[in-house]
């Protein structure tokens, strides 16, 4: 441990919630796009899955909000080390989509893509299952537009950069591709608990 | 499926500048304070030797990790100050945070010869190697990573256009006032000596770039808070500059 002189730091949190290496972020919900924030309108909002399903499909915004609601209650993780608690993102599981498109047995990962372009890999088994949203609301409010309004991908169990803002589509594949992010250095998969912040971590 | 790469159907969002190597960023190295500089009345550079550093671009940034005798670690996100060199030194130039445990740490307790951790550098997609000719716009210590590439240009005398808007509430908050050329353009929001006007970057100040683009155009780079980097990317797409040619860098 290397130890630095007359460092103390923060009083310690307790209890099990913070992985290893971040902070309390508390009120603040710091904002970290690489592009330009776009000018989208719900009404013009569309979410797609394609690739290896048996139903390409694309829903609009009056579409995809036909479907069950559902909401999160948790913590999300920044891999600049910021955590925010007890965040309340409302919108539909995407479970509710893919049982629609339906994977095929081979699938194995997917692109998510932005309007804007952006791009995040992930593993479809953290896709499925509960633990994925498309998010329209936050704090029973409209998803702002820097937080990635109107609809953002919502992988809270993964840092947030997997999350991509301005949702427009998956494309599932049989084979991990990276993303913008893990083309520039950050780790494949991203899990704030292993502290995979970088490629090789 | 084909094996070729999926490209989303949507235009793509601004591709990274480098190829960034596995290895690099995953390994922490010992930093040690050798330097501090006074800049402003809240911030100071800090230069630290790194012997095994393994180089940067312009524009990248490096993760710090400080460790109370507990165990306890904090760490942050820093962009490097200093342009490439052989020297086996960074520097970073940090804001003193209301109630930052790091940033407060290099502000009241930091001497020369403290150790701190770091690793990097990381990320490709903020890098600028010299080659396009690079708009850059900051604000506050968001200048940072603009000064880098500042420095690099001048350092390599390099002849590729380059020309920087730095905003600052006055002239005593402008973070390395006596290092600006004829590259540069403060611009201050709150107060300003005799005869030099006062207000937020415009397009006035934004448009006439723009309308003297050099051939190919501008790459843009922008740091700064969110609100400055909403207001000037809002600023660039106004006055023309392509969204996929906007690389923004936003404190957090």
């Amino acid at each position: 441990m290397n130890v630095t002189r007359g460092f103390t730091g923060r009083p310690r949190v307790a209890g099990p919630h913070l992985p290893p290496g971040q902070y309390d972020a508390g009120d603040d919900w710091p904002v970290l796009s690489a592009e330009v924030t776009p000018e989208l309108a719900a009404a013009d909002w569309t979410f797609r899955i394609d690739g290896l399903v048996a139903e390409p499909r694309t829903w609009t915004w009056d579409e995809a909000h036909a479907l069950p609601g559902s909401v999160y209650e948790g913590d999300i993780h920044c891999v600049t080390s910021w955590s925010k608690f007890g965040v309340r993102f409302g919108g539909v599981s995407l479970d509710a989509f893919l049982d629609l498109v339906r994977p095929e047995a081979t699938a194995t990962h997917a692109v998510a893509y932005s309007h804007t372009g952006y791009t995040a890999n992930l593993p479809l088994a953290d896709l499925t299952g509960g633990r994925a949203w498309i998010a329209f609301t936050y704090g029973g409010e409209p998803l702002p537009a820097e937080h990635g309004g109107p609809a953002r991908l919502l992988v809270p169990h993964l840092y947030f950069w997997k999350s991509a803002k301005w949702i427009a589509g998956l494309r599932i594949l049989d084979h991990d591709e990276p993303g913008f992010w893990e083309q520039n250095g950050y780790h494949a998969r991203g899990n704030p608990w292993e502290e995979q912040r970088y490629s090789g971590d | 499926m084909t094996s070729q790469p999926f490209v989303p159907p949507t235009r793509f969002a601004v591709p990274g500048r480098i190829a960034v190597g596995e290895g690099t960023a995953s390994v922490w190295q010992t930093a040690t304070l050798t330097e501090i500089r006074r800049e402003t009345p809240r911030a100071a550079t800090f230069r630290f030797a790194v012997p095994d550093w393994a180089g940067h671009l312009p524009g990248q940034h490096l993760m710090l990790r400080l460790t109370a005798r507990d165990g306890y670690v904090a760490q942050r996100h820093y962009s490097i100050a200093s342009p490439p060199d052989d020297a086996g030194h960074i520097e970073l130039t940090l804001d003193h945070v209301e109630g930052g445990e790091v940033s407060g740490w290099f502000h009241t307790v930091a001497r020369p010869g403290d150790e701190v951790r770091v690793r990097g550098p990381l990320s490709g997609f903020f890098a600028w190697p010299g080659d396009r000719p690079a708009l850059l716009l900051g604000a506050g210590s968001g200048v940072v990573p603009l000064m880098s590439m500042v420095r690099h240009h001048r350092a390599r005398g390099l002849d590729v256009p380059l020309r920087l808007l730095v905003s600052a509430r006055g002239p005593r908050e402008l973070i390395y006032a006596d290092e600006y050329g004829a590259e540069t353009t403060p611009v201050f929001t709150r107060g300003a000596p005799e005869g030099v006007p006062v207000g937020r970057m415009s397009a006035a100040h934004v448009a006439p770039l723009l309308a003297d683009a050099p051939p190919g155009g501008w790459e843009a780079y922008v740091c700064g808070s969110n609100g400055f980097a909403e207001h000037a990317s809002r600023l660039l797409v106004a006055a023309g500059q392509p969204v996929d040619r906007i690389r923004i860098e936003r404190f957090g």
